[in-house]
């Protein structure tokens, strides 16, 4: 089952080996440099590796443990960073040209929290532009390729993050999910991708997409990583007033409970789409929870199938405003002209790709005056439908389970012109943002040709822990199974 | 070309978008985003008259902390960013009064 290049010991052994010092920072660092330096050429998930800073990192982390200073749960352990998070002196673009070369003064506090627990930031990782795809092709500086077949894409927006774990460029890396956009990668490259409960992780120095749904969570090659990841990342921040103002409980403590009489909903009117082989996993996936003791129940989710309408909706209506920022003032690319309005317009022109235009294009349409009840305020109606929904299966199962993605890693190009024909890819993932619940892709073994398939597990706010031992559930039976 | 939105509602979203588009990029936006709204329509039939709109999924209160100076971004590191800086500020062309 393990993916290509993936190393066999967790993220969990790792800190343990470096904290004890079985083995040293700096030899993890090189064992994954080295990787990177073998097969970034073919999968291109960096939009930069940051090696110099990494080695003097993991000197540090060395230094501490010689001297008998604990550096933290995630001692020496390496990560990726989706290229749209702030890294204070290190460039970050987020794929885009309107922000290429722009460095930030400051790190996004997930960045902070990270290396004060001992972690090795290796790189930035590609992504669509601005985190707008499902496929990362709309990248400004190219596309990132599945390490299981490179002649398809690793899935999106966090492609490039889900394929750095999955070649195993870093232990773990980090992605943000507005739609699907962990997920959505963690399927397609086979890894573990969890979109916390909205407000679980800081947001502060995340670029914003759509503000009211965005989330970052972790990619990791085990479900044990993702909970030690998010035990470390999850927590109330100051600096983001949408912070959930409240410790989060264990997530590593809750892993070994099981899932004896837990109830397992099926979304009976769950949309149509699912490729059989894909569907085929998640009846294994049901079958392995009931022989593992949980019970099965069918729930429905009417609203689930408007959540793409919604979203469509929202999303670029929140991106509309958010990406005006980008105006050749502050920071990024200015395109000359005689008046700032000309210069605005230039600037943007020349800097955003087609699928942001449109995008933002949309999102302008849909608040301007005369659509606005027509189209984004029904959005919200929706979204809320959408939300009451969700919560009355709540009340008859604890978690759901459904497909992560309708099919296994697709060939790049093969979306087309058609923007909708991508966005149906997101078609299982996007409801859960709008509710602002918790959601997490498990690898399931594998569909046609031989390509990964997650199975999706979602569960109400703050559901984490049964969400995660549900998730830890279905990897055991994987093991049982080989 | 489209019941749901015309060349001249793109080239206005564009206006407002701050974003040049030149007449065949509007062409091509007006089909996609017809198509888009197209497929929209599917909430056209719900009954949301009832329906309080849902803009986050958090119940959201304004955050108040004391009232203590901190340390700030450091001036000169973000006007180094700057496409353009003069005197410890960001430069701009005109705003007003220009005459083509």
């Amino acid at each position: 089952m393990s993916a290509p290049g993936t190393s066999a010991i967790t993220a969990a052994e790792v800190a343990q080996s470096v904290r004890n010092g079985a083995t040293t920072a700096a030899a993890v660092l090189e064992a994954h440099l080295a990787t990177i330096a073998a097969r970034e050429p073919d999968i291109h998930a960096f939009n930069l590796v940051t090696a110099d800073r990494a080695r003097e990192r993991a000197a540090h982390i060395d230094d501490q443990v010689a001297k008998g200073i604990d550096p933290g749960p995630l001692a020496g352990v390496t990560v990726a960073l989706k290229d749209n998070m702030c890294t204070h002196g290190v460039p970050t673009t987020c794929s885009s040209k309107i922000l290429e070369g722009w460095v930030p003064p400051y790190d996004a506090t997930v960045v902070s929290v990270l290396q004060a627990a001992g972690a090795v930031v290796v790189g930035k990782t590609n992504l669509d532009e601005f985190a707008m795809g499902s496929s990362t092709e709309n990248s400004a500086f190219g596309p990132t390729r599945n390490p299981h077949d490179t002649s398809r894409v690793p899935g999106g927006s966090s492609g490039g993050s889900a394929a750095a774990v999955a070649a195993g460029f870093s232990q773990f890396s980090l992605g943000s999910d507005t739609g699907g956009s962990i997920r959505q990668p963690a399927a397609l490259c086979g890894v573990v991708g969890v979109k916390p409960t909205y407000g679980y992780v800081s947001r502060y120095g995340l670029v914003a997409f759509a503000s009211s749904l965005d989330q970052i969570g972790p990619f990791t090659n085990t479900v044990a990583d993702s909970a030690l990841v998010l035990d470390v990342i999850g927590g109330h921040d100051p600096l983001d007033s949408t912070s959930i103002p409240k410790a989060h409980p264990s997530l590593v403590s809750v892993l070994d409970q099981g899932v004896e009489g837990l109830r397992v909903g099926r979304i009976t009117d769950l949309p149509a789409g699912a490729d059989p082989d894909v569907q085929e996993r998640l009846e294994a996936a049901f079958d392995a929870l009931q022989s593992a003791g949980a019970t099965i129940v069918d729930v429905q989710v009417p609203a689930f199938t408007f959540g793409l309408t919604a979203y469509y909706l929202i999303a670029p209506a929140e991106a509309s405003s958010n990406l005006a920022r980008y105006d050749g003032v502050r920071y990024g690319l200015r395109v000359d002209a005689p008046d700032t309005n000309a210069m605005y317009g230039a600037t943007r022109a020349a800097g955003f790709g087609d699928e942001v235009k449109r995008r933002i294009m949309l999102g302008t349409y849909a608040l301007s005056a005369g659509y606005y009840d027509a189209y984004y305020g029904k959005a919200l109606k929706v979204r809320r439908l959408i939300h009451d929904d969700f919560q009355r299966a709540y009340q008859h199962a604890d978690v759901l389970l459904t497909p992560t993605s309708p099919s296994v890693a697709f060939p790049f190009g093969s979306k087309g012109d058609n923007p909708f024909a991508m966005y149906l890819c997101d078609t299982y993932t996007i409801p859960t943002n709008l509710a602002g619940h918790p959601g997490m892709s498990v690898p399931y073994g594998t569909g046609a040709d031989g390509l990964p398939v997650g199975v999706q597990v979602l569960a109400g706010t703050l559901q984490e822990p049964t969400m995660f031992r549900v998730a830890a559930a279905l990897e055991r039976s994987l093991g049982d199974s080989k | 070309m489209s019941d749901r939105i015309s060349a001249a509602d793109v080239a206005k979203v564009a206006r407002l978008s701050r974003l040049d588009v030149t007449s065949e990029e509007i062409d091509r936006m007006t089909v996609q985003l017809d198509g888009m709204l197209e497929h929209f329509a599917d909430i056209d039939a719900l009954d949301l008259a009832a329906v309080e709109p849902m803009t986050q999924p958090y119940p959201l209160v304004n955050v108040f902390r004391a009232d203590v100076p901190q340390p700030c971004l450091d001036r000169e590191e973000v006007l180094a960013a700057a496409p353009a800086a003069e005197d410890g500020r960001f430069r701009v062309p005109p705003t007003v009064g220009y005459e083509p």
